[in-house]
């Protein structure tokens, strides 16, 4: 205030305050400064930046290969899926077929990894809003859903496993097995959670009619994903610009109809469920093809086996070139998206023919979403932002990158 | 799918032919490359043409092209859900020359528009709020640009004594490594080591 004389009733000003970066509702390291009438929010102002790591900078000068681990540490949630778009790129401009077997699993871990996202978005949503016990169940089956990725490539979250051309190794059979047993035990875990959350009074107290965005604004906004599906486009990049193999299956793309954080609530459920019809639809694609190659043959971008090397020459040159240098990409540009659970992950390749990108440009689905905010809050209670920032699905390693 | 390409591609230039430098279909992509003047009426036309109708903008993104003279390219990444196509709108532009701002058209512009500011110094005219977004407060360059170092100049440590976090120019304990695979024999446009004396002699 300045020191001009004001009547006490000019004196009431609005109030800013911090909401992060170390808030348990802020989803990581998000400064939220907010301006507030009463309690009632007159603009959102997230600050972003703080988780970031200059990814894109490093991705200039390292090989296309070993660019690909920091795909696992952008979304954090969903790893496999952010690789998945960058192997899409590569493959597309060096014209890199996967093999059947390769793109099944593929598939399936994409399926693995939105469920896997899904699960932690509803439960820790509905943490927001004061529900403790969604996020404890849904830990306990993201938990045996990392130990599937851990079965299949070594590691819990930074895979590493999708390469150009296919997939790192193929998965034993005792996994698949696994696998089919847990996509039957899943949907009753999912009644459970519905239960808890879905007709719950609280809940819905909490999540109808908040963060209401019309189609039109959705597509002013940017976004994609669940944030459209939510208010009844039903906009699916697996179904509407298929990439790998999605045609092939068969699924359901659930949409909302108000565009609310319960709308948006119950596409994530729905989806889960179709998710694992697709599971069970790979799975059996799969056993039709057991024992065929999960990665391309072609010595120039994928790697040998290990016993051809031990007899073949070239084998062995193409093993030492690949690890040294790395593969060369044609020059060109290329924009490769995914339907990410989040909604569209892409990645804007520009090659300049040398082994290491000239620029990649990550396209996360959180920054037009997380960009939103600002629109979506104003006029919301203070208690809505978190429920609205919950819906959002923001995960700052990709906002941030 | 490259038909359907051809045919928009056709349909642009045939409506907005004196707005665009080129247009190619690459890798089943459609790029038109057009000005920073023309920008603004062209993604309008774009946005709100009902054979086009390219409602969405996905993406903006600088690229840096040191050897060019109009050095940056800012692209434009385009998403008609109705139409299920994709667009790619470049501008080359050049280190001290404005782009209009598209936020009137897309308000989703905002947050791209400044991280491209932030990246690569590229200024926007007409932007509501031109601010740096990913990078600390008071950062100073662009880190993306090809002339930035990739260890950046400062770093940040806790100074115990002043019990504050404070920055210092970067020391690195080893050089940072840049290991180059270019062929000698093929490409390789400086001189090798023991190389040195051979066009002297």
């Amino acid at each position: 205030m300045d020191g001009d004389f004001k009547t006490p009733e000019q004196r009431i000003r609005n109030f800013n305050i911090n909401f992060g970066p170390q808030h348990p509702a802020a989803h990581g390291v998000l400064r939220l400064v907010l301006e507030l009438d009463g309690e009632i929010v007159e603009r959102t102002d997230p600050h972003i930046g703080l988780l970031h790591r200059g990814t894109e900078k490093l991705m200039e000068s390292r090989t296309y290969l070993q660019n690909l681990p920091y795909f696992d540490r952008l979304d954090y949630v969903a790893p496999m899926n952010q690789e998945h778009a960058w192997c899409l790129a590569i493959e597309r401009l060096t014209g890199t077929d996967v093999p059947r077997r390769g793109s099944l699993i593929r598939i399936l871990y994409c399926e693995i990894g939105r469920i896997l996202n899904h699960l932690l978005n509803v439960t820790t949503q509905a943490m927001d809003v004061g529900a403790l016990t969604p996020p404890l169940w849904g830990f306990e089956e993201r938990e045996k859903l990392m130990v599937f990725y851990e079965r299949a490539c070594g590691a819990r979250l930074h895979s590493a496993y999708f390469r150009p051309g296919g997939v790192h190794q193929d998965l034993p059979d005792a996994l698949c097995d696994d696998i089919w047993q847990w996509t039957e035990e899943f949907p009753s875990i999912l009644d459970d959670l519905e239960g808890l959350l879905t007709d719950n009074r609280i809940f819905k107290q909490r999540n109808v009619d908040i963060g209401v965005v019309s189609i039109e604004e959705a597509q002013a906004l940017g976004f994609s994903g669940v944030m459209v599906r939510g208010s009844g486009w039903s906009w699916d990049l697996r179904r509407a610009q298929p990439y790998e193999l999605y045609n092939e299956f068969d699924f359901l793309i659930p949409v909302g109809k108000h565009g609310d954080c319960y709308d948006r609530y119950l596409c994530r459920m729905e989806e889960m469920r179709e998710s694992v019809k697709i599971m069970r639809q790979a799975l059996e694609k799969l056993d039709k093809v057991k024992g065929e190659p999960v990665i391309t043959r072609d010595g120039k971008i994928a790697p040998p086996k290990r016993g051809e090397m031990k007899r073949s020459m070239e084998a062995l040159i193409h093993h030492f070139k690949l690890y040294t240098e790395g593969f060369r990409v044609p020059e060109g540009e290329v924009y490769a998206c995914v339907e990410a659970p989040k909604g569209e992950f892409g990645v804007y390749l520009v090659a300049d023919g040398t082994n290491k990108p000239w620029r990649a440009k990550l396209r996360a689905p959180g920054f037009p979403h997380l960009a939103a905010m600002d629109h979506i809050c104003k006029g919301h209670q203070l208690a809505d932002v978190s429920a609205i920032l919950g819906s959002l699905d923001v995960v700052f390693g990709e906002i941030d990158r | 799918m490259s038909e359907a390409l051809n045919e928009l591609s056709e349909q642009i230039e045939a409506a907005k032919g004196a707005a665009l430098v080129s247009s190619a279909v690459a890798n089943g992509e459609l790029t038109v490359e057009t000005t920073p003047g023309a920008l603004i009426e062209l993604l309008t036309w774009l946005k709100t043409n009902g054979a086009m109708q390219f409602t969405t903008l996905v993406d903006i993104c600088g690229v840096d092209w040191p050897g060019r003279e109009a050095r940056f390219d800012v692209v434009y990444h385009l998403l008609s859900m109705r139409q299920n196509q994709r667009l790619r709108v470049k501008v080359a532009v050049a280190e001290d020359q404005f782009v209009p701002s598209c936020v009137s058209v897309f308000p989703c512009a905002d947050w791209f528009e400044r991280e491209v500011f932030d990246m690569y110094g590229v200024m926007f005219s007409g932007h509501p709020d031109l601010r740096r977004i990913l990078t600390d407060y008071g950062f100073r360059g662009h880190p993306l640009r090809k002339d930035f170092p990739t260890t950046g100049y400062v770093e940040v440590r806790y100074d115990e004594e002043q019990k504050r976090v404070v920055y210092e120019p970067v020391s690195l304990v080893q050089e940072y490594r840049q290991f180059d695979f270019m062929s000698p024999w093929e490409g390789a446009d400086y001189i090798l080591p023991g190389d040195e004396k051979k066009g002297a002699a």
